[in-house]
């Protein structure tokens, strides 16, 4: 299992380019994507897409992965756009955005977060001077896509957990378990992150959620 | 040298320890006593994740309140619970995670991280997704992201707690077989058989300090 937005290992050119080159070059794929207004047009760049996929030697299974969370948000989409205008533009609005998260999804299949996170603190570097902290900015972003697999372990944990106890059919008596045990889960985290010395700046803290009974 | 001097720590309303004096400099030291008796809080004394209300923690001279960054190089710490310590989502991103502020060159960086994987059974994981790993893997991660620090002391919080027997038994083996200084906190008692020391932790107070054989028969007492 290789869940949307993870590295997919491998050695392709993809793999190879420089994250920033392949970031730079999502900007600009995405930013010529929404200056096709033509059908036919957005038909050769899906192909193009198709293409990259195929260098990169992600398998069908994967790359479908990556746009199967658009399916209800895109046939709403297209169902909007159908009542506002012309079949030919609906459509080309709805492949533009498929096309955009397949390409963010290559991206992300074919880069390793940790060179993601260096060309974020090299672009946010600047930033520095108005007192943002590169490194924690990247940490965050980290911390989000490692989240995601984390929460939903936890979400599952405690479904069963109902469900062990005959307790079905009422999702919203998940939502307090599921929060207390991401917010402990959070502490933990940062105990974590303290003693890994994630948290060794000048003035920085002393004491974590250890600190609380 | 680690030393700890008439430390006092409240956790909330609880007082957690209470007036706890120790000092040690021996490879292999262990930590036991029932749930709440402070020894986790003891534990996170040692690489500064609490600084006491009171008292002073110094490892070799460097206090833990006023020299927190450095106590942490020389202190790395294992928790129980590998998930909750696992911050990259790739195995290799993970453990070169502590080395991304070293200054180190990219290269020395990737080898290091290869060599601590390697060594404990876990090459050729590299770009495998954390998430993905089985429990005992998950606390082989947690302990080579750890070790590729190079700390002087490992201090373990009960690392075997959330393992099966069989993976419970490998990390034990791979503790008792580390140059490292270790300190176990655990409630599995075979584990300590060979270590220098034994501290007991009952209600907050350090109430045994001996070889293993003795300490451990002291808690037994305590324990009824």
């Amino acid at each position: 299992m290789s869940p949307a937005g993870l590295y997919h290992p491998g050695a392709s050119v993809l793999h190879r380019l420089p994250a920033g080159l392949k970031l730079a070059g999502l900007a600009a794929g995405v930013t010529g994507l929404l200056l096709l207004d033509q059908l036919w047009w957005l038909g050769a760049a899906a192909v193009v897409v198709a293409a990259l996929y195929a260098v990169a030697r992600v398998p069908a299974r994967l790359a479908l992965a990556q746009v199967r969370p658009l399916l209800w948000f895109g046939a709403f989409l297209l169902g909007a756009q159908l009542l506002l205008t012309d079949w030919q533009r609906a459509l080309s609005v709805v492949l533009t955005l498929v096309l955009s998260v397949a390409l963010a999804g290559l991206v992300t299949l074919t880069t390793r977060v940790s060179a993601m996170l260096d060309v974020a603190e090299t672009l946010l570097g600047p930033l520095r001077r108005v007192g943002v902290r590169p490194d924690r900015v990247g940490l965050v972003l980290a911390l989000t896509i490692r989240g995601v697999p984390v929460i939903a372990g936890i979400a599952g944990t405690v479904r069963e957990a109902h469900h062990a106890r005959g307790s079905v059919g009422r999702p919203w008596a998940l939502l307090v378990p599921v929060l207390v045990r991401v917010l402990r889960h959070a502490d933990a985290l940062g105990d974590a992150l303290a003693a890994r010395g994630a948290d060794d700046e000048p003035g920085s803290r002393h004491g974590t959620s250890s600190d609380r009974p | 040298m680690i030393t700890v001097e008439d430390v006092s720590h409240r956790l909330g309303e609880r007082l957690a320890l209470d007036r706890v004096s120790v000092d040690f400099a021996e490879h292999r030291i262990g930590v036991i006593g029932a749930n709440g008796s402070g020894k986790s809080t003891f534990a996170r004394l040692l690489n500064g994740l609490i600084v006491p209300d009171s008292g002073r923690v110094t490892v070799d001279g460097l206090s833990t309140a006023r020299d927190g960054k450095e106590v942490r190089r020389k202190v790395g710490f294992v928790f129980t619970d590998p998930d909750a310590q696992i911050v990259m989502p790739t195995v290799a991103e993970d453990v070169a995670f502590g080395l991304r502020r070293s200054g180190l060159p990219r290269a020395e960086i990737t080898r290091r991280v290869s060599d601590v994987l390697d060594r404990f059974g876990l090459g050729g994981f590299d770009d495998r997704p954390a998430h993905l790993l089985s429990g005992g893997e998950k606390q082989l991660l947690a302990l080579c992201s750890v070790l590729v620090t190079e700390p002087a002391t490992v201090v373990c919080d009960e690392p075997t707690t959330l393992l099966d027997l069989r993976n419970a038994r490998l990390i034990g083996a791979l503790l008792a077989g580390l140059a490292q200084r270790i300190v176990l906190v655990t409630h599995d008692l075979a584990m300590l058989a060979s270590f220098d020391r034994v501290l007991v932790f009952d209600d907050g107070r350090l109430v045994g300090d001996d070889v293993p054989a003795v300490a451990v028969a002291r808690y037994r007492e305590l324990m009824g």
